[in-house]
């Protein structure tokens, strides 16, 4: 929801980033205030993955200009570990599989890690048991994913759920979901989005990174940003999203050439 | 010059077997005798070996070993501390010496088990048939001189169809600086039998000194064999071993190796096809620093159809350490629809860390499907970020994912106690405290 007295949470200012000699982001400028949900959509290669990758700290990415504020301070000073700790979550597109490592000791040491980095309460063991079992509940996830390795031999639908879940647990201000949508059938999308919609609060900003417009039939975004070519090259309204799913991506590229040209 | 070397080494060892107590039966002395004959003719290997190229073993010839005469007495606290829960059976081997002591043998029927050098009857005719008969004392020089210690070892015979719910615990305990030990065993499962045995090899204090040990396993038709064997010797010690198995129709074998010990490791493991439709798993992991030296030798041969064989191998080098790897599949001409697989993974912790791993193929059926792979690598960067995303430090994340690598082959073995101590001991060796 818009709120303009709302706080800023993210400040993204001319963001220029390359990954080894190709410069993907080619000047991106986004503001997200806490509460707002804000999608970025585009084709495959406008760089809204990278965008994304950026924002959490991603090492094979390099910013070469630009600044990105979170709450007022400087991003790019952190490394993302200190990111998450602050408060920025980003959910994978393609999450990691950790074979060797239950989901529960892996989900706990991230949360009490996270908890304590902000001075705040850490669980042992059974106590966390609790309350992941609770947050569980939010995504209908069945709690034998606790016993399981990290994320291995999870389908599509079950890794997505399993990203939403840690989202639950590191209580984010600032949530970027990479394509959380791609993978997942109707009725996990439906699962997927009703959790994150339960998780958004008026003090959290949403930036959902999706190629279709489906995801947004579930969550509603404030903002519909269209990338191309590394740059924000339209920015409207959730009525936005509709026309792309009609008109496809072609019209906005040519409009914005247009306007260039002018 | 160089023969001359190879050979003094083994007239030194071999002159130590006046120690030994010429017991037994006739043919277990005669056995005793050919080793002897075949130590004398045979050499022991050096780097101009193909198949020892990687492993320098001329630290191990410049050292003289002792056979122990009198074992160390030890506590039963101190082997209670290497207890497997779950094994009902144990039989534990001081200095080479068995410790009648420490062993629990069985109380049910369904499985013998003797001493060696003290055969209950039952077990003196299946020793005769196959002792020495897999692990060939005619090339190896290793085998050789194991065979001619022969006095102290394990027989098993487990009864056809008898299925041993619990595992059997066979615990090599070395205790004395120089000294030599030649662990021995003999498994023979009979049809539709299913056992399970860990061998484990285990060093008190730092010294050095050598194991050479050789095991034997039958596993007949339709019979099921999971076998755990753990080494962790001593920081300074050298350890030989050879394990020889053969599988008969309808048969299965499972294998976990782990290497966490020794100075300089060599682990050799032979897998025959004895009929069709047998099925091998072999898993194994080497975790070495320092300056270990860790080299595991495998070799899986497909000699009869519709063979169903996988293999892991993982290693974890840290340090100046060096680990090898090489792993022959052979598929004989009749071998069609054979279906193997092969997976070599190595993790280098540090920029002096080495590997080195072959993949070897040899393919003569034409009906077969064969899958292989080798990969070297450090710890992959997404997999880091991932784990840094969730607030993981740099170096938590690191210790995570070493650990997630190796303990994906122990949490496979299906002791559970052993799993857990394993996980436990990676966990303590993966954890480095500084940070990168």
């Amino acid at each position: 929801m818009i709120r303009s007295n709302a706080p800023v949470l993210l400040e993204v200012r001319g963001l220029v980033a390359k990954i080894e000699e190709r410069t993907i982001l080619k000047g991106i400028d986004l503001t997200v205030r806490a509460g707002e949900v804000h999608a970025i959509m585009g084709p495959n290669g406008s760089g809204k993955s990278t965008f994304a990758k950026v924002l959490s700290g991603h090492p094979s990415y390099q910013v070469t200009s630009g600044e990105v504020l979170f709450q007022g301070e400087n991003l790019l000073d952190l490394a993302p570990e200190e990111r998450a700790r602050a408060g920025v979550f980003l959910g994978f597109q393609y999450p990691i599989e950790v074979p060797g490592v239950t989901n529960s000791s892996f989900l706990r040491l991230a949360y009490n890690t996270v908890q304590g980095a902000r001075g705040a309460e850490e669980l042992d063991p059974l106590e966390f048991d609790d309350f992941v079992r609770e947050k569980m509940k939010l995504l209908e996830m069945n709690p034998a994913f606790l016993d399981r390795s990290v994320n291995a031999g999870f389908s599509g639908g079950e890794k997505k759920r399993n990203e939403i879940l840690q989202m639950a647990l590191l209580a984010p201000k600032l949530a970027i979901l990479d394509e959380t949508d791609s993978g997942l059938d109707i009725d996990a999308l439906r699962v997927v989005a009703g959790g994150v919609n339960k998780l958004h609060t008026q003090d959290i900003g949403l930036v959902l990174v999706t190629h279709y417009q489906r995801l947004l039939d579930y969550i509603e975004p404030d903002y519909v940003h269209v990338m191309d070519g590394g740059r924000i090259i339209k920015t409207g309204d959730k009525s936005l999203a509709l026309e792309l799913e009609k008109r496809g991506y072609d019209w906005v590229a040519a409009e914005f050439k247009g306007r260039a040209a002018a | 010059m160089r023969v001359e070397t190879r050979n003094s080494y083994l007239d030194s060892l071999l002159q130590s077997r006046d120690a030994v107590a010429e017991a037994g039966s006739d043919w277990l002395r005669a056995l005793r005798m050919r080793a002897v004959e075949r130590s004398n003719e045979l050499s022991v290997p050096t780097t101009r070996d193909e198949d020892w190229r990687f492993t320098d073993l001329s630290a191990l010839y410049k050292a003289s070993f002792r056979l122990v005469a009198e074992p160390r007495a030890l506590e039963t606290a101190q082997i209670g501390t290497f207890a497997v829960p779950e094994a009902e059976i144990r039989l534990v081997f001081v200095d080479g010496h068995y410790s009648t002591e420490h062993s629990q043998l069985p109380r049910s029927g369904g499985v013998t088990i003797g001493n060696l050098a003290d055969l209950p009857d039952a077990l003196e005719a299946l020793a005769k048939k196959h002792l020495a008969s897999l692990a060939t004392i005619d090339h190896d020089a290793f085998a050789a001189v194991n065979t001619a210690f022969l006095r102290d070892g394990a027989v098993i015979h487990v009864e056809s169809g008898h299925d041993m719910k619990s595992p059997i615990h066979l615990l090599f305990v070395a205790t004395s600086r120089d000294s030599v030990a030649y662990p021995r065993v003999l498994v023979v499962v009979d049809a539709g039998a299913q056992c399970t045995v860990v061998e484990d090899f285990i060093g008190e204090g730092e010294g050095g000194y050598l194991t050479d040990a050789v095991s034997e396993i039958f596993v007949a038709e339709n019979a099921r064999m999971s076998h755990v064997r753990l080494q962790r010797e001593s920081s300074g010690a050298f350890h030989i071993g050879n394990t020889s198995v053969q599988v008969a129709r309808g048969g299965s074998y499972s294998a976990w190796t782990v290497a966490l010990g020794a100075r300089i490791s060599r682990h050799d493991l032979a897998l025959v096809q004895a009929g069709e439709g047998t099925e091998f798993s072999v898993d194994g992991l080497a975790l070495i620093g320092g300056r270990q030296l860790a080299d595991t030798h495998s070799s899986i041969d497909h000699a009869h159809a519709h063979g169903r064989s996988r293999q892991l191998h993982k290693t974890v080098v840290a340090g100046g350490a060096h680990a090898v790897f090489n792993g022959k599949i052979l598929v004989r001409k009749g071998a069609q629809q054979t279906d193997s697989g092969q997976q070599s993974r190595n993790l280098l912790l540090s920029d002096k860390a080495r590997v080195d791993t072959k993949p070897q193929l040899e393919i003569f059926a034409d009906d077969v499907k064969c899958a292989h792979g080798a990969a070297v690598g450090q710890i992959d960067a997404n997999e880091l970020f991932y784990l840094k995303s969730r607030g993981l430090s740099d170096r938590v994340a690191r210790n995570l994912l070493t650990y997630a690598f190796a303990a994906e082959v122990v949490e496979r073995i299906p002791v559970k106690s052993l799993a857990g101590r394993l996980e436990q001991a990676i966990l303590e060796q993966t954890q480095t405290k500084e940070d990168a």
